[in-house]
C-alpha cells in the first residue's frame, strides 16, 4: 500500500486533520528528544480512541506497514524516531484522566495524559503518583511505561514498574491484553514487567491503572558541599550504611552547579567539587531526626558547607538547581548529549575520573548530575552541531562512557532506553544468546517485527559489523591493562 | 561452581533431546503449589536438585544489593543480611527450612510487608540463568536501575520454573527499621476492610496489616518517633508477641492456615466489600489479599466457579493455595489473548517444553 492510499483507508474512520502526510505537517515529528537524529515518517496518525488505534494497527499489521509509537516526544534515545515508510502513531490525543480512586489510591489514564496532570489531580486527595522525571511538565504515562522512567525519588519509591497495576496493551494485530489487574499480583507470567520499558518494541499501551502514594507530612532537604568528589561518594555509602534511604539523593559536579547557579540562584557553593542533595521525607518527627542524623554523616564525611532548608521555599530553591541542569547545559552551549549509564556506586570516583580523561583527550566539555542514590550517571557532554565533525566526536566520547559503565558493572541505560541511541553498546552489554532471546521475546508478540523496527535490541549482524569488544558483568579482556 | 553449571546445562540438554519433563527442585518447601507435571505420556518427570548450586557472590551493603547462587537456603541469605542491619523487604514464606532463594524467586511469594514494601518481582534486579536449551543467559544486573534489554529477571519472578533454572540472582536489599510495634483493634471486617484502606491512603508507616477473627491486626515500622507518632493518631493495643504473630501469618503456621481444609488465595481490589463465600477468610495487605479456607467436603465444582467469579469481579484472581490432591487447574484461567502470549513465551525460553510443563497452566 503506498502512503495515498493509506491515507484514504485510514481517513474512512478518522477526521482529516488526525492524518498527517505533507511535508510540513511531518517536520514536528521527525525526531524526538534526542534531535541528533531525524527522519520524518511517512504518515502520522493521531488517533483519539482505542478503537481507532487498534483500527490503525490491523490496517498496518495486514499491508506489514511498520509502527512507531510517540507518546509527548520527550524521550532521550531516539525511541520514538519515526520510520520512513512506516506510520507514527501517536498516542498524544488519548488524554483523558478515565477514573480516580481515592479510596483504592489508583488512577486510571489514557496514555497521553501528562506525568505531572496525574499528581494535580490526585492533590485533592493528598495523593501523588510517584515517579517524577525531571521532563514530568511533559512526558506521557505511556511513554514513562514504555521506558521504564525514573526520578529523583526513585530510591524510596520506585521506577514506573513499581507503580503501575495494570495495563490495556494493543498487539500489532489490533488484540486487546488486559496485563495486571486490580489486586497486587496477576495470574500467568509477568507481563506487566515485560511491558514496562520496552521501549514501544511488544505493544501498544492504551490505558494505565497507576498506584497513588500519600503526599508525606513533612519534606526537608540538606545541601552538603564537598572538596571531592570521592567524599562526596562516601558520604553517599555513609547515609545508605547507617540504615537511612533518603527520599532523594542526587549530586552535580563544579561545572554544573557554576552553570545552574548563573541563572538560578540557588545558594550553591561555587568552590565545591561536588554538591549533595540529600532529602528526607515522612512524619514530622520522623524527618526531624532523619535530618539531623543526614547532617552529622555529612559532617563525619567531610562536608566543607552544609545547608538545611528552613521552610518549603529554600526546599524548592534548593532542588531548582537540579532540577535545572539540562535546560543550563543547554545555555552554556549550544548542543548537549545527554548519557545514562548506571554503575554500582563504589565505583562512583573510578568512572568519574575517566570521564574526565575523555573530556580532556575529546577537548569537549562534559558535566555530571548523577542519581547517586541509585547509582544512575547522567553526563551532558557540550558540544557544537555547527563545528563540522563534532557531533561524531561526541558520540565516540559518549559510547566510551558507556563502555566504561558496562566495565565498571553496570549498565549503559538507567532509565532512558536503548532507543536507537545505544543500540551498539547493546553488543557490549549482552552475548549473542542473550541478543537472541530479546527478539524471540519481541517475536511472541510481534513475529513480523513491525513495532518500532531497528530500536532496542541489535541484530546480531549489526554487532558483527559494529565489532564491539564484548563486555560482560565487569569482565574485560586484559584487565591488567589500565583504561582510563 | 562452573562444573555444577555445566551439569546442569547437560542434565537440560539430555532432557530436551528425549522431550523428557524436568521439575527443577530445591529445597521442595513449595512441592505443594502448583499443578502437578509430568511427561507427555503422562510417566512421572525427571527432577533437576538445584540445591547444589549454593552461596552469597556479591553482598555490599551500602550498595543495597545482594547477588547469591539460587541454592543458597533462604534463611542462611536472610541471616547474612540481618548482620549488616538489613533485609529482604518482601518477607517472602519459606514453609521450611529447606527454602532456597530459587525457590522464593520462582514461586514469586512475598508475605505480610508487601503492600507497603513490595513484592519479590520488585526487587529482582537480575538473574543469570539457564535455558531450555541449557544456554548461560544473563538478564537485568546489580543496579538500581537497568532498562537495556526486556526485563527478563521479573519475568522469570514467578514463573515456577517452567521457563528456565536460575543460577544468580541479584536482589534489592533494604534496612531493617529501627522500630516496630505491632497493633491489635478490635472491629468487624467491613470496618477493617474501610480502615486499612483509609490508612493506606494517609503518610502512616503501616508494614503489614492482617484481619481475622473480629481483630485488625497491624504492624508500624519506621523510624522511632514515626512510630511513636503513627501510634497516637492510630489507636490500639500492643501485642508483646508482635513478630511471632508476623512469623505465623508468613509461614502459615497461624491456626487460620490449619491442615485438611482447601486453601485458596484470592488477590483482588483492596477495597473490595467483605467477599460472600463459603469458608472462613482472613485479610491481609490492606484488605488485598483474602485468604479463604474451604472445608473438603464443600469442594465442588460449584464452589470452585464462585471462587474464581467472586475474584474476577472484584478485579482481580484466585489461586487454589493449598488442597488435598492433585489438581490441574490451581492458577487462574487466563483470557484467551494473553493465554497466547504467555505459551509463545514459553515456547522461545523453553522450546521442547522440557521445564515443568503444566505447573502453571495445562498449555505451558
Ligand atoms: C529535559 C528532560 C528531562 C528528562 N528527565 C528524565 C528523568 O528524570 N527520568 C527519566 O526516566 N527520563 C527523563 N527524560 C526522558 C523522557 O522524558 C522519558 O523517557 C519519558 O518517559 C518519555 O515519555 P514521552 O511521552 O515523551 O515518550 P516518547 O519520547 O514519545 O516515546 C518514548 C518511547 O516510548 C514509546 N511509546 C510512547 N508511548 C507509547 C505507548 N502508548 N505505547 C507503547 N509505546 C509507547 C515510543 O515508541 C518510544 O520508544 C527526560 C527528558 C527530557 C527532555
Amino acid at each position: 500500500m503506498n502512503s495515498l492510499e493509506l491515507v484514504t483507508r485510514l481517513r474512512t474512520f478518522l477526521p482529516p486533520e488526525a492524518v498527517l502526510h505533507e511535508k510540513e505537517d511531518l517536520r514536528p515529528y521527525e525526531c524526538d528528544g534526542l534531535s541528533a537524529y531525524r527522519q520524518t515518517p511517512m504518515i502520522v496518525a493521531l488517533p483519539q480512541t482505542e478503537d481507532e488505534v487498534a483500527q490503525i494497527l490491523r490496517i498496518c499489521h495486514a499491508s506489514k506497514i511498520p509502527v512507531v509509537a510517540r507518546g509527548a516526544g520527550t524521550g532521550l534515545s531516539g525511541g520514538a524516531l519515526p520510520h520512513a515508510e512506516g506510520v507514527l502513531l501517536s498516542l498524544a490525543k488519548l488524554k483523558r484522566i478515565l477514573e480516580l480512586d481515592p479510596v483504592a489510591r489508583t488512577a486510571r489514564v489514557q496514555p497521553g495524559v501528562r506525568n505531572l496532570a496525574i499528581s494535580e489531580a490526585a492533590a485533592n486527595y493528598g495523593l501523588y503518583y510517584a515517579p517524577d522525571p525531571s521532563s514530568q511538565i511533559a512526558c506521557s504515562i505511556g511513554g514513562n511505561v514504555a521506558e521504564n522512567s525514573g526520578g529523583v525519588h526513585c530510591l524510596k519509591y520506585g521506577l514506573t514498574v513499581h507503580n503501575i497495576l495494570e495495563l490495556r496493551v494493543l498487539t500489532i494485530e489490533g488484540e486487546l491484553l488486559e496485563i495486571g489487574g486490580g489486586g497486587l499480583d496477576a495470574a500467568g507470567y509477568d507481563l506487566l514487567a515485560l511491558m514496562t520499558g520496552s521501549e514501544g518494541m511488544l505493544g501498544i499501551v492504551t490505558e494505565v491503572t497507576v498506584k497513588l502514594t500519600p503526599r508525606p507530612e513533612k519534606a526537608q532537604v540538606v545541601l552538603a558541599a564537598f572538596d571531592d568528589i570521592r567524599k562526596a561518594g562516601d558520604a553517599v555509602a555513609n547515609v545508605i550504611a547507617a540504615g537511612i534511604i533518603p527520599a532523594g539523593m542526587e549530586m552535580m559536579d563544579k561545572i554544573t552547579t557554576r552553570a545552574v547557579e548563573e541563572y538560578i540562584h540557588a545558594g550553591y557553593n561555587l568552590e565545591a567539587a561536588a554538591i549533595l542533595l540529600c532529602e528526607s521525607d515522612g512524619a514530622t518527627e520522623e524527618v526531624t531526626e532523619e535530618i539531623q542524623r543526614v547532617n552529622e554523616i555529612m559532617k563525619q564525611s567531610g562536608a566543607i558547607e552544609i545547608r538545611t532548608s528552613r521552610d518549603e521555599a529554600e526546599r524548592l530553591r534548593f532542588w531548582a538547581g537540579r532540577k535545572a541542569a539540562f535546560p543550563a547545559a543547554g545555555r552554556v552551549s549550544p548542543d548537549y548529549y545527554c548519557m545514562d549509564g548506571t554503575i554500582p556506586r563504589k565505583n562512583l570516583a573510578k568512572v568519574l575520573s575517566g570521564i574526565e580523561a575523555l573530556s580532556a583527550e575529546y577537548g569537549l566539555r562534559c558535566m555530571n548530575v548523577f542519581h547517586a542514590g541509585d547509582g544512575n550517571l547522567h553526563p551532558l557532554i557540550l558540544y557544537d552541531a555547527n563545528r563540522p565533525g563534532e557531533l561524531e566526536l561526541t558520540e565516540e566520547f559518549g559510547a566510551k562512557i558507556l563502555q566504561m559503565c558496562i566495565q565498571a558493572g553496570g549498565t549503559i541505560t538507567g532509565e532512558h532506553g536503548v532507543g536507537i541511541e545505544k543500540i551498539n553498546q547493546m553488543c557490549s552489554q549482552f552475548k549473542t544468546g542473550e541478543l537472541e532471546m530479546f527478539h524471540a521475546v519481541k517475536a511472541a508478540f510481534d513475529p513480523d517485527g513491525l513495532l518500532n523496527p531497528g530500536k532496542a535490541v541489535p541484530t546480531l549482524r549489526r554487532c558483527a559489523e559494529h565489532g564491539a569488544m564484548h563486555v560482560h558483568r565487569g569482565e574485560e579482556k586484559f584487565p591488567e591493562l589500565p583504561r582510563f | 561452581m562452573q562444573e555444577i553449571i555445566d551439569q546442569f546445562a547437560d542434565t537440560i540438554r539430555a532432557a530436551a533431546r528425549e522431550s523428557a519433563s524436568l521439575l527443577i527442585r530445591s529445597g521442595g518447601t513449595k512441592d505443594f503449589y502448583g499443578n502437578r507435571t509430568a511427561n507427555p505420556d503422562g510417566s512421572e518427570g525427571g527432577i533437576l536438585n538445584a540445591t547444589a548450586y549454593t552461596g552469597i557472590v556479591d553482598y555490599e551493603p551500602t550498595e543495597l544489593v545482594v547477588t547469591a547462587r539460587a541454592g543458597t537456603r533462604l534463611a542462611e541469605l536472610e541471616t547474612e543480611l540481618r548482620k549488616r542491619g538489613q533485609m529482604l523487604a518482601f518477607e517472602p514464606p519459606h514453609f521450611g527450612p529447606g527454602a532456597t532463594l530459587g525457590g522464593c524467586v520462582a514461586s514469586g511469594l512475598s508475605g505480610p510487608r508487601r503492600a507497603s514494601a513490595g513484592a519479590v518481582r520488585d526487587f529482582v534486579l537480575g538473574v543469570r540463568m539457564l535455558d531450555g536449551r541449557g544456554d548461560d543467559l544473563s538478564f537485568g544486573g546489580q543496579v538500581m536501575k537497568n532498562v537495556a534489554g526486556y526485563d527478563v529477571s521479573r519475568l522469570m519472578t514467578g514463573s515456577m520454573g517452567t521457563l528456565g533454572l536460575l543460577l544468580d540472582v541479584s536482589l534489592k536489599v533494604l534496612p531493617l527499621p529501627a522500630a516496630e510495634l505491632t497493633l491489635r483493634l478490635p472491629m468487624n471486617e467491613a470496618e477493617a476492610i474501610d480502615k486499612m484502606n483509609l490508612w493506606a491512603g494517609k503518610p502512616l508507616p503501616v508494614s503489614a496489616t492482617c484481619f481475622c477473627d473480629g481483630e485488625l491486626i497491624f504492624r508500624l515500622s519506621g523510624a522511632a518517633p514515626a512510630v511513636r507518632a503513627a501510634r497516637t493518631i492510630m489507636g490500639g493495643v500492643e501485642i508483646a508477641e508482635g513478630a511471632a504473630f508476623w512469623q505465623s501469618i508468613r509461614e502459615q503456621t497461624h491456626s487460620f492456615f490449619q491442615p485438611g481444609k482447601q486453601l485458596w488465595r484470592l488477590s483482588i481490589k483492596s477495597t473490595t466489600p467483605p467477599l460472600s463465600l463459603p469458608g472462613k477468610q482472613l485479610i491481609e495487605w490492606g484488605g488485598a489479599l483474602r485468604w479463604l479456607a474451604v472445608d473438603m467436603d464443600a469442594d465442588t465444582d460449584a464452589v470452585h466457579t464462585a471462587i474464581r467469579n467472586t475474584a474476577k469481579d472484584a478485579g482481580g484472581h484466585a489461586t487454589l493455595f493449598r488442597s488435598d490432591g492433585p489438581c490441574a487447574s490451581v492458577f487462574h484461567p487466563l483470557a484467551p489473548a494473553l493465554m497466547n502470549i504467555n505459551r509463545r513465551l514459553k515456547e522461545k525460553f523453553d522450546p521442547k517444553r522440557i521445564f515443568s510443563p503444566g505447573r502453571m497452566y495445562p498449555e505451558i
